[in-house]
This record gives C-alpha cells, structure tokens and sequence, in this order.
C-alpha cells in the first residue's frame, strides 16, 4: 500500500500547466466528474442522464424565472456560508451558524417591528444591526471557549446552536408571541410596506445584495488588511503569531463574532425580506447548507457567491425534478454530495497554494 | 415534586441513558478508534443514517434483525473505506470530506429509503432485565437492547486494546505521530483507511438501532443528528473509550429529562427542558477544561486539534 | 366569503351529486384542469402529508384532472417559487397548500401577484375583506372524530388515564386533546388525559420518550397529534397498550393495541375546490366540515375493541353525523377550575371562537406551557 500512495502522489503531483490555469480548470473539472457520477447513479436506475441533466439545467439555469428561482434560494446561503468561513481563516470549524441565524431573527424582529412606524426603512437598518449582533454574541461565545478556556469551538458552536434553537423556540412561542398568531406563533409582523424591498429587474430581494457586498468586504478585509492578514497568520501558524506578538485570541473571537454576525445577518434577512414575522420557519437549514457552501468554496469568501448559486440552483432544479420526472427530493441531496465529494477530491489536483 | 415524581423522572433518566445512549455509544466508540489513528470522520451521520435504511430494508426482506444489523455494519464500512480513501489523496481535507459523506449519506438513505417507510420490517429483541420489580416504570426502564450490553463491553474492551495490544499502540503511534509511525515501518495510510472502516461499521450499527430498536422505524425524521453530536461527544470524552460511554450515557439521560419532567406534569418552558443535554455537556466541557489542558489525550495529528 | 354550512351544502349539491367517496359523481363540465398539491413533508409518512397525498391520488383518477406534487418544501420563500414555478412552467390553476405555515405571507403573497389562479390552504383562517378572494382555506373538524375516539379509548381504558402526544400547544392541536378527553369522560367522568408536548411536529426520539413516559404513568390508551403518528404507534405496541390513530389509519402498525383513529378524508373538500374550479363556481374561501360532510372520518375498529365500546362510538358517531350534536358546550371548566363555556352557551363546530382554543379542559393532566 506504501507504494501505492506514493505512486499514486506522484501520479496527482501537477502538471507542468501554470497554477492559475489549473486553479480554475479543476474545479470546473471535479464539477464535470460529479455530474458524471451523478449521471450514472441516475442511469443505473433506469432514467435517461441526459433527460435529468436537461431538467436541471432548466430548473436551475435557463429562464428568467428559473434564475430568479436560484437566486432567491441562494441569498441567505452566502451569509451562511460566510458564518462559516471568517472563523475558518483563524483555522476554526465553526458549524453553530443556524443557531446564530435564528437569534439574529429574533432580534431584527424584535427590534424592527416596534421601530417600523417611527422609522421606517431606519427600523431595517435597526433590525439588521440587531440580528447582527445577536448572531454574532452567540459566536463570540464560542470564540471565547476557544481562545480562554481551550474549548473546542466545533463542539461548543453545534452545541450553542442547539441551545439557541431551543431558546428560539421558547420565545417565540412564549413572552415574544404575536397573540394574532395562533396556529403558527410567531413574533409581531412587520407591514408588508415595511419590508426589505425587491432590486429592481430582479424580482429578488436586497439581501441577496447585501449577502455579495458582506463576502466583497470579507474578501478584501482578509487579503489587503492588516488585521485580515494576523487573521490568516493566526489561523495558519498559531505558535508564529503568539511569537510574533499577535493577539491570538481576540483575533479568535473576532473571528467567530464576525462570522456570526454574518449568519445573524442572514436570520434578520429573512424575517424583514420574506418572512415577516419570527417563526419556526425561519429554522430551514440555512446555517447548515451554508457549512456545506463553505467548505466547497474551500472557505474564500468570493468563491461563496458563485457555490452559493450552484446549491441555490440544484434547490430550484430539485423542484423541477420533482414535479416532471417524479423523482424524489432526496435526488438533489445525492446530486450535492457527489457533486462535493467530487469538488473536494479535485483538491489532490490544485497546484500548491501560495500562501 | 412529590416524592413520587422525583422518582419517576429518575426512573425515566436512566430509562433514557440506556435506550437513547446506544446509537451515541456505538458512533463515538467508532468515532475514537477513527480520530486515534489520526483522522476525523464527520460523515458518520450519513453513514447511521443510511445504516438505519439498509438495516430497516435487510431485516424486511430476510426476517432477520440480526441481519439488519449486520448488513446495516457492512454499509458503514463501505462509506468508512470510502471516507478513508478519499482522505488518502493529498491534501485533501478530511473534515470537509466528511460534511460531503454526510450529505450524499443522507440522501442515498431518503432516496432508497422511500420504499421502506409503509412496510413493517422485524424488530431487535429485549431483554427483561427488569423483570424482578413490580413497577412498570421500572420494568420499561430496564428493558435492554442486546446492543447496549456490546456497545459498553465494546467501551471496555477498547479502553483495554488501545493500552495493551499491538494493535492500539499502532493505531495511537500513527495518530500521534505520522513521522515516528513511518519511522516504525508501519502504514499510516492503510492503518487509517482501515480505522476509518472501522469506525464506519459501528456508525451503520448505531443506525440500525435507531431503526431496527428504538425508536424502532424507519422514516426521514428519524435521526436528530444523533450523528453529528457523536463524534462531538468523543472530545468530550476526550478520546477515551469508557470517557465515550460516560458522554453516551449522560446525554442520552438528559434527553429523557423534557419528557418525563411532562409526565409528572412540569410543562413550562419544556423547549428549554429539551435542551437539557446539549446544556449539561456544555457545563461539563467549560468545566473541565482550561487553556492549558485544552488538547489533552487529543492525538497529535488530528488536523482539528493542530 | 365566510361560507355557512347550509350554504357549502347547497354549493356541493349543485356542483354535483356528492358520491361517498366525496367525490362529485359527474364531472359538470370537462374542463381540463392542472392541480398542484404542495407538501413540507415526504408523502408516505404515515401521517398528515400521507392524508392530503390520498386525497391527491383520488384526483388523479378523475378524468382531465392533471396533478403535479411537490413533497418536502419548506415553508420559506422555496414555497412560493414552487407555486410560482406550477403556475408558470405547469400551467396550474388551482394549488393546494397544504401544511399550516404556507398561508401567511407566501401564499397570500402568491394569490395576489397571481389573480386568475385559486388558491386552498389547508386550515388558514382566510378572512373576508383581509384576504385576496382567490385564496381559501379548507380545514375539517376533526375534533369530532377524536371525540369518537374518546368514547371507544375511554370504553376500552382499564387503568382510566389516557395519554395524549402533542406537537406544539396551538388551537388546533387543543381542540383535539379536549375532544378526545371529552368523549372519554362522556363514558366516565373519572378518566384523564395526560399531555406531553415534544415542541415539534416530527421528532422521533422525543415521540418514543414522550410515548414510554406516558405509559410509565400508567396509561393504556394512547393517541397523538403531530406529522407521522408512527413512531407513537408502534411504541405504544410494543408495551402493549392501545392506541387510536390520526390523520390516517395506521391500523397496520399495530395488529393488537389499535381501537380506531381519526383520518382525514381530504379527497371531499379536494373534490368540491376542483368542481367549483371547472365549472367557473366562485372558489370556496372557507370550507369546513366534519364526520357529517365527508372531510373526516372514523378508521374502522380494531380487532380488540369490545361490542360495546362499538356501540357507544357508533353512537357517538350519529350524534354528530345527524343531531345537533355540540361537544364544547356550556357549562366547560378548564383544567385550572375556570370556566371556558358558560352554562346555557353551545359552541357549534362551525363556531370560529374554537378555533383560537387557548384552554385545556378538566380532566387533562398538563399545563399549556406558556
């Protein structure tokens, strides 16, 4: 077996093709792999790949609708994914983002509702704050296990993330109740005209926006700025920033607050954009998808945006599948796994990073 | 609370830490053996879950639980191989191989499982270990699921091998240091793949429990990513086998804390009641952790811990 | 329009001869129609998505009536492009919305930005001059068929303590537990209910808990209400006590313990919002019905279920069928010592003060957790 890993490195070590040409070839490669494996996964059960692909294109990619369709889908996925990846450059497994997500949409609805008449779009901008905030607290939290009391953050986060849902739940069904809302208990609505409104000729709402200029301003914080660049060194080598003076771990909670400001942001999103009103649907696998988003993006956060879509598009294709081929939801989930597993074996093949 | 109640809200617990414990034991046990050889599996949700499919499936068709269990085994050392493999590649990060098993897991299950779901497959058996007592309470408490009984042998004999057999020291000198391991002529790559599989097969089988035992049906919402907290509760444990069985037992005992606390009719604030595990490990982790003895019993290649 | 129940009557008769089955027996025009059926959870789980999907299946036998489902659709704005995406890619005209979260905003958000298509939610309180005409909701009273449980569990009950598991504490949810312990006390006054909440709709481990609690307390019938009853079911068979089943029959699961449940036969209401849809009829904004109408009814009895506890259910069962039958009336303590229905007052089924039920009455063993 020895000798057969070292073959087979041998055999993976790149080519002589230049690094920027394989950095974009391979993962569009590893993509094309997938929907191959995808393809006989589905003809082995007796449908006609390209049929499927044909579908999924349709659903996802090739009408106005079909994009408003992913796009929509894909919007709270980029914070998501953001909350996920911000602690990943200080080399942290984050993974409590739907819990930071549900607080976050506690408080923009708590903050914002009462706001709206005085304020108007001011109240929005409360609630986003709000939602920020509390998301990224509850994070702070388990950066501060992490950089003070040597607790490891991916159990302390999904950890925290439970209990944030149970608290969630408690309240919104309990001392937040809107007394209006009897069969689905929710917070207080904001009026439809009080809501975050559609970009125009999109039909999709600001927070898909939002969502790009939040991984804009990551990217650049992390690869042009002072504290980006201590972020990374601190994530990549914690022993050379202790010794080179850095705070290790107020760069660890920053980290982990910024992050779950992001998915804090996502849950504020989604009650004044969609929503409405705190409620139980809030909790729809938000957080966990953007998990998902991130580590495909290999945590950059530019490379969240156009994953983002990709999952918001399989969604969108999932429903087509449903409703013209009658193949089963789950179709979309064996689609996304191996399209991932895929993605990630790809990584034998990227040339070796610069940093 | 009367006497009584108390009585039966303890009663219920340790009800609850042997039935809802098992499918925690047998995932952080598989887990441990997986991350001494120096490699996280996330994925082992995916692999109980699809477990809990297989073996629901196995046990229909073959009128053998046992089968199920077996067979349910046998598919979580095909997504361990599978996992292990895949981290053999360089530079390939195994955490998020493991969120990617986890996916495709998931819906290879929903996806062959949907068949599965209206027919009644063949259940595990129990034993009446408390057969002794004339409370019902007590009876239902102590009815024991074989597994349970392998899952803590399990624990003690894992806590015994990986001390005293050559094949614990190998698994823990690759884990703890890839160079040295090398250096002793033995295959981390191969001894990984393997503990990877390993640890697999006890993932499929704490699925096939979940569906073939308690609760004992196979549907999509079966797991509550039982998963997921597994191969959490083994930092917890800090990767100490009968530490695993500790975890095990005390969160599957605080998960029958909101129920019974109903039972005897305390319904405020039951959200929070339910939470009552997620709470008590974290209480227990801050407790008994500090900066400097953060990484104790951590093997020294585990990527998450570096 | 709020609909009375003579005037849903007279609009089903017109419509069409009401066959059993709940189904118009003759199409009144041919139209074809396109009909989408939405659900938050898989089709086959044995519990409330598998009743709307029955009724679904009924449909799509009735000829030119198209049907595109959609399972596992969450009550997020993936809602209403799926509506969308039928109405525009599908070309439906009439969508059924069936879990509880799809109404506000997402489907009324739909029905306004899409004026021509017909909108039925499933058990939404549409309200006339709040809500777009296009939009409805249809719900059944089956409180009525869990009262009729009550009276078989409580003939059948030996040890007089029933066990009820409970999603979440909303007025619907209530309304079942009360009928279902009303209709038990209807045989003796001395049973209870004890009630455990699990806080979700599907939650396996924290339904077989709650199940196992239960009958730790000594209680041998057992019934539920949250998405899939199945994991209640087969729990309950497994320690071997009774149970009565909801939303559809799982008398499959349970050979021995099952006395008889409270379904949905959705396929009435179904019928009467695609009739009224063919045939240009204005859409039905509010349909209800009960054990009378066709939209429950009973699963048939089980085997253990003795002559008389048939007897008394099947006299339960007239009573609402054909009298003036009225389970919440006056005088109705509430398990706190109040009193919720003063003496003299009767609330009908239709009445819509039972649908904002914020009580448990006397003889349930449990508090609303507020």
């Amino acid at each position: 077996m020895a000798s057969v890993q070292s073959v087979l490195a041998a055999a993976l070590r790149p080519v002589n093709a230049p690094p920027a040409v394989l950095a974009w070839l391979v993962p569009i490669a590893s993509i094309v792999v997938g929907l191959l494996a995808f393809g006989v996964f589905v003809a082995l059960l007796g449908r006609n790949p390209l049929e499927v692909y044909a579908t999924i294109f349709e659903g996802g990619f090739a009408s106005a609708f079909s994009w408003n369709n992913t796009l929509l889908r894909a919007a709270p996925l980029i914070l998501t994914g953001l909350a996920v990846a911000i602690p990943a450059q200080a080399g942290l497994v984050v993974i409590g983002g739907e819990g930071a997500l549900a607080l976050g949409a506690l408080a923009a609805a708590a903050v914002a509702v009462p706001l709206a008449p005085s304020l108007g779009a001011g109240a929005l901008v409360a609630g986003a704050v709000a939602g920020a905030a509390a998301g990224g607290l509850w994070f702070a939290l388990t950066g501060y296990f992490r950089a003070y009391r040597g607790l490891n953050e991916t159990i302390s986060s999904l950890l925290l993330s439970y209990i944030a849902i149970a608290v969630f739940n408690h309240l919104v069904e309990g001392p937040l109740r809107d007394p209006a809302s009897l069969n689905k208990p929710s917070t207080l609505p904001l009026p439809d005209a009080a809501m975050i409104g559609q970009i125009p000729w999109l039909d999709v709402h600001w927070g898909l926006a939002i969502g790009l200029v939040a991984c804009l301003i990551a990217q650049l914080a992390l690869s042009r700025s002072t504290q980006g660049f201590a972020l990374r060194v601190a994530g990549g080598n914690p022993r050379a920033a202790m010794l080179v003076g850095l705070p290790v771990g107020a760069l660890i909670v920053a980290a982990c607050a910024l992050g779950g400001a992001a998915a804090g942001l996502a849950g504020a999103i989604e009650v004044m954009a969609v929503h409405s009103a705190a409620s139980a649907s809030v909790l729809a696998g938000y957080g966990t998808t953007g998990i998902l988003v991130a580590f495909m993006a290999r945590q950059q956060p530019l490379a969240i945006v156009p994953v983002a879509i990709l999952m918001g598009g399989i969604a969108a294709a999932g429903s087509l599948l449903q409703r013209r081929l009658d193949l089963p939801d789950a179709t979309t989930l064996v689609l996304q796994g191996l399209l991932f597993v895929s993605i990630l074996a790809g990584e034998a093949f990227m040339p070796k990073e610069r940093r | 609370m009367t006497f009584d109640a108390v009585l039966t809200v303890l009663i219920a617990v340790m009800g609850g830490a042997i039935r809802v414990s098992t499918p925690f034991l047998f995932v952080s046990l598989g887990e441990c053996i997986t991350e001494k050889s120096g490699r996280i599996n996330l994925g082992l949700e995916g692999t109980m879950v699809f477990g809990a499919m297989f073996g629901y499936a196995v046990s229909y068709h073959t009128g053998s639980p046992w089968l199920g269990v077996l067979a349910a085994g046998c598919s979580g050392v095909v997504f361990g191989a599978v996992h292990g493999l895949l981290c053999s590649l360089p530079r390939v990060n195994d955490t998020a191989i493991g969120i990617s098993l986890i996916v495709l897991g998931l819906g290879l299950a929903y996806f062959f499982g949907k068949a599965y779901i209206q027919p009644t497959a063949p259940r595990l058996p129990s034993l009446d270990l408390g057969a002794w007592s004339d409370r019902p309470a007590l009876r239902a408490a102590l009815q024991v699921n074989v597994l349970f009984i392998v899952g803590a042998v399990l624990a003690f004999v894992l806590h015994w091998a990986f001390a005293n057999t050559r094949w614990g020291l190998q698994l823990r000198t690759v884990g703890d240091s890839a160079d040295a391991a090398r250096a002793l002529g033995l295959s981390v790559g191969r001894t990984r793949v393997m503990a990877t599989a390993l640890g697999g097969f006890f993932g499929g089988v704490a699925g096939a429990y979940l569906s073939l035992y308690y609760p004992g049906s196979w549907n999509e919402a079966l797991s509550s990513g039982q998963g997921v907290m597994a191969v959490a509760l083994v930092i917890f444990a800090r990767w100490r086998p009968l530490g695993c069985f500790r975890a095990a037992l005390i969160f599957g005992g605080a998960g029958s804390i909101g129920p019974a606390l109903q039972a005897v009719g305390i319904q405020a604030g039951y959200h929070l009641w339910n939470a009552a595990p997620y709470v008590l490990t974290l209480a227990i982790m801050l407790a008994s952790t500090s900066k400097a003895r953060a990484s104790i019993g951590a093997p020294g290649e585990l990527s998450m811990t570096r | 329009m709020i609909t009375s129940r003579r005037t849903l009557l007279q609009a089903a008769g017109a419509a069409g001869l009401v066959s059993a089955a709940g189904l118009p027996l003759r199409a009144s025009a041919q139209t074809p129609i396109t009909v989408g059926v939405i659900y938050v959870g898989p089709r086959d789980d044995f519990g409330y998505n598998q009743a709307q999907a029955q009724a679904a299946a009924a449909l799509k036998k009735l000829p030119g009536v198209k049907v595109v489902e959609e399972e596992k659709v969450p009550e997020t704005i993936a809602v209403q492009k799926t509506m969308e995406a039928m109405i525009t890619q599908d070309k439906a005209s009439l969508i059924f919305a069936t879990s509880f979260g799809y109404f506000d905003p997402h489907m009324l958000r739909m029905a306004e930005k899409y004026p021509k298509v017909r909108f039925a939610h499933g058990g939404g309180m549409w309200t006339e001059g709040k809500h777009p005409k296009n939009a409805g909701s249809y719900f059944g009273y089956i409180d009525g068929a869990q009262y009729v449980a009550g009276v078989v569990a409580g003939h059948m009950s030996k040890s007089k303590k029933l066990g009820f598991v409970a999603a979440k504490p909303i007025p619907q949810v209530l309304r079942n537990i009360n009928a279902f312990t009303m209709g038990a006390r209807s045989v003796d006054p001395s049973i209870t209910t004890r009630v455990i909440f699990t806080g979700d709709w599907s939650m396996a481990v924290k339904e077989a808990e709650a199940t196992n609690s239960l009958v730790d307390q000594g209680v041998d019938v057992v019934t539920c209400h949250v998405d899939g009853p199945k994991v209640m079911i087969e729990t309950a068979e497994k320690r071997g006590i009774m149970t009565c089943g909801y939303h559809a029959s799982q008398a499959a699961l349970a050979p021995k313990g099952y006395l008889t449940g409270a379904e949905w036969d959705w396929s009435t209401p179904y019928g009467m919002l695609v009739d009224a849809a063919r045939t240009g009829k204005p859409h039905l904004n509010f349909l209800r019905g009960g054990l009378k109408e066709g939209f429950v009814k009973m699963s048939a009895y089980g085997p253990s279920v003795t002559p008389a506890a048939k007897a008394a259910g099947d006299a339960a069962r007239t009573a609402l069928t054909t009298g003036n039958f009225a389970i919440f009336k006056g005088p109705l303590k509430d398990n706190k010592g109040g009193t919720v229905v003063p003496a003299g007052t009767s609330l009908e089924m239709t009445n819509l003060e039972l649908e904002k039920m914020n009580y448990l009455v006397e003889g349930v063993l449990g508090s609303i957790p507020a």
